[in-house]
């Protein structure tokens, strides 16, 4: 839980745009695909900090702009204090085994060619950190940490199912003893059935390890479930954070409210008597946001104002931000 | 009497280079008129297949409807002639698909792909049939909709897309519509969209649907009955509420432990089932969920367990121990 104010992972006004170009030869800039519009978060030490939203809300790129795999566009990501966007490579490198990540898609994350031996091994020498015995050590302490059997080390990843799959993706992500997991979707290619296993794995995991998680997923119950606070995002912005209870009990945001009554709930009486808001509409494009606040061609509550000013993100409660008129 | 479809012991298999895949084995239920039932399983647990084999849509060879009835209105769908099929497709049954973005032929607009159906099963004209599809596009709630008759698939959003999937389904007004997987291709705010329109239009029309889906919370809002499957056989039968408030089979109470809550109490942990479903070429020859099963005994191993009744008259499983087990629990 989180012990105290020391904070891992400070995100500042981060922007990420991804530039549209149009013609063949010679390239014109013609927009820009705004993933992530500025967005300001911390991650505590030791927290699970869940991030959802809906398809092309933004949340993966936030993930991988925040371990520097996207260049950002503007904003500071600092890690342990240190602004890793001004980092030099080898400096930057030194700082990335602290911080690893685990993708949604454990059939293509998965090198198939390569043993799982040599998948579990490959971030051991790339940090030039183990050799030899020790190297075989550690990759079958990683295989007995996620539940497999060690034995499987010369075994190809077609061998495995989904689940199976996917706790190989965390061992790789654990085998630097890292202090930040982004985990970018990773149960949603999942049954129910293996996805509560590969849940409960990552609990585990962070309670003997004292990991931080960053928990991207569309699931809003399973983020609720893991996390110790949530964002929820819409259209590359962070509309509302919260500590998970504060979130459901008393979101104050008409996304998070609309978000929440659309999360289908596994029992006949509350389904039928809970009071449903069902927003009009899709989601606007990213690369032409509506002018004030990027909810208004849906909120159920819009008003004058709403066109002309982008709300502020404040914080409107005990650690509790939101970014709407009428909060 | 009402009942609009009888399925009786239908068996669905597949010839692969690995064997014989048991995708369907043996089940039997009926849906009467004007039934929302949800179909709910993992991958794999052959509801789709089910589902495919209900309207001949299984691709022969490798595919194979072993044996088994389909009653419909009184007529054997399995025993009908290709072309005596085609006319109850898409006329009588008709059937939404997960993926809305392959589901549409992207060459042709999508108001003529609403139209074909029109002027093939319906006769009509196509001046007709195009007054028709724009009716069909706004009643799915698509706004504008006799100017959006004439865009392709890629202009419209992916709800929009199923919402099109929709109409076209319903464009010859079917008895039966099955929906296999609408919702999970598509974000929450969406599904609650399309499950909303699906209840308004069933409320309308009056037609049956089968829902088929992996998600147990989207089925308790819109069904009235529920069959759970694994491994090719319906393991679990009941009215919705006796599904999630009397749970009698292991694999359904393990279904529901795995779902997180939004209104649970923090620090709850997920009672995950151990173990992977079983191979369907190679199926035991017992209850197909012993391996995973934590009340499991001898009797388990050697047998399979027939659907009997518990509890109500409505409520089946398949279970040798569902009696010890309520017991245990409760």
């Amino acid at each position: 839980m989180v012990a105290d104010n020391d904070k891992l992972v400070q995100i500042f006004n981060l922007k990420k745009y991804f530039p549209i170009n149009q013609g063949f030869i010679i390239q014109k800039h013609v927009g820009d695909i705004k993933a992530v519009d500025d967005v300001s978060f911390d991650i505590y030490h030791g927290e699970t900090l869940g991030l959802v939203g809906e398809t092309g809300c933004g949340k993966t790129t936030v993930g991988r702009t925040l371990l520097y795999l996207y260049e950002p566009t503007a904003g500071q990501v600092l890690f342990n204090d240190v602004d890793i966007t001004t980092l030099s490579e080898n400096k930057l490198r030194r700082v990335r085994r602290r911080m690893q990540m685990i993708f949604q898609d454990p059939y293509a994350s998965l090198n198939p060619r390569m043993t799982v031996g040599s998948i579990l091994a490959s971030p051991l020498e790339v940090h030039g950190m183990v050799s030899g015995k020790e190297k075989r050590d550690r990759v079958q302490e990683l295989l007995r940490l996620v539940g497999l059997n060690p034995d499987f080390v010369n075994r190809y990843p077609h061998e495995f199912s989904g689940g199976q799959r996917q706790r190989i993706g965390i061992a790789r992500a654990l085998a630097l003893n890292p202090d930040l997991i982004v985990c970018d979707e990773p149960i949603s290619s999942l049954d129910v059935s293996i996805q509560a296993q590969v849940v409960n794995l990552l609990e585990e995991l962070q309670d003997r390890l004292g990991l931080t998680y960053l928990f991207i997923a569309h699931d809003l119950s399973m983020v609720r479930h893991i996390s110790n606070r949530m964002a929820v995002m819409y259209l590359g912005k962070i509309v509302e954070l919260a500590n998970r209870d504060e979130i459901y009990l008393h979101s104050t945001h008409p996304y998070t409210k609309a978000l929440m009554s659309a999360v289908p709930v596994p029992d006949p009486d509350i389904a039928k008597s809970r009071q449903r808001i069902i927003l009009e509409g899709d989601i606007p494009s990213p690369a032409n946001p509506p002018q004030g606040c990027n909810f208004n061609t849906r909120c159920p509550v819009v008003a004058d104002i709403c066109y002309k000013e982008d709300p502020i993100y404040r914080e409107i409660g005990d650690k509790h931000w939101v970014a709407c008129h009428f909060a | 009497m009402n009942s609009l479809l009888e399925i009786r012991n239908l068996r669905t298999r597949f010839h692969t280079e690995d064997g014989i895949v048991k995708a369907v084995n043996g089940i039997s239920y009926s849906l009467n008129i004007g039934e929302i039932l949800g179909v709910v399983g993992e991958s794999g647990c052959g509801k789709s297949v089910h589902a495919l084999s209900i309207m001949r849509l299984i691709p022969i060879p490798p595919g194979e409807i072993a044996g088994g009835e389909v009653i419909f209105e009184d007529r054997d769908l399995i025993k009908l002639s290709s072309a005596e099929i085609r006319q109850v497709r898409g006329r009588d049954i008709a059937m939404v698909f997960q993926d809305p973005m392959t589901s549409l032929n992207p060459v042709y607009t999508v108001g003529f792909q609403i139209m074909e159906a029109l002027t093939l099963h319906l006769g009509m004209t196509k001046e007709q049939a195009r007054e028709r599809a724009g009716e069909l596009l706004s009643m799915v709630g698509i706004p504008d909709a006799p100017r959006r008759l004439d865009d392709y698939p890629h202009q419209f959003s992916g709800g929009m897309r199923q919402r099109a999937m929709i109409a076209m389904a319903l464009s010859c007004t079917p008895k039966l519509l099955i929906a296999d997987e609408p919702t999970t291709a598509l974000d929450v705010t969406i599904q609650a969209q399309i499950v909303d329109l699906v209840r308004r239009l069933q409320e309308e029309l009056g037609m049956a649907v089968m829902w088929i889906t992996h998600d147990l919370g989207v089925v308790a809002d819109i069904a009235h009955k529920i069959n759970v499957m694994y491994a090719g056989y319906i393991i679990e039968r009941g009215l919705v509420r006796d599904i999630y408030k009397n749970t009698r089979h292991p694999y359904t109470s393990g279904l529901l432990g795995s779902l997180p809550r939004l209104d649970e109490a923090p620090g709850t942990k997920l009672v995950s089932i151990p173990g992977l479903p079983p191979d369907l070429v190679d199926l035991p020859l017992g209850c197909p969920f012993y391996a995973r099963c934590i009340y499991r005994v001898q009797q388990c191993l050697e047998e399979m367990p027939t659907l009997e009744e518990a509890d109500g008259k409505d409520h089946t499983v398949a279970c040798w121990r569902w009696e010890q087990i309520a017991e245990r629990t409760e």
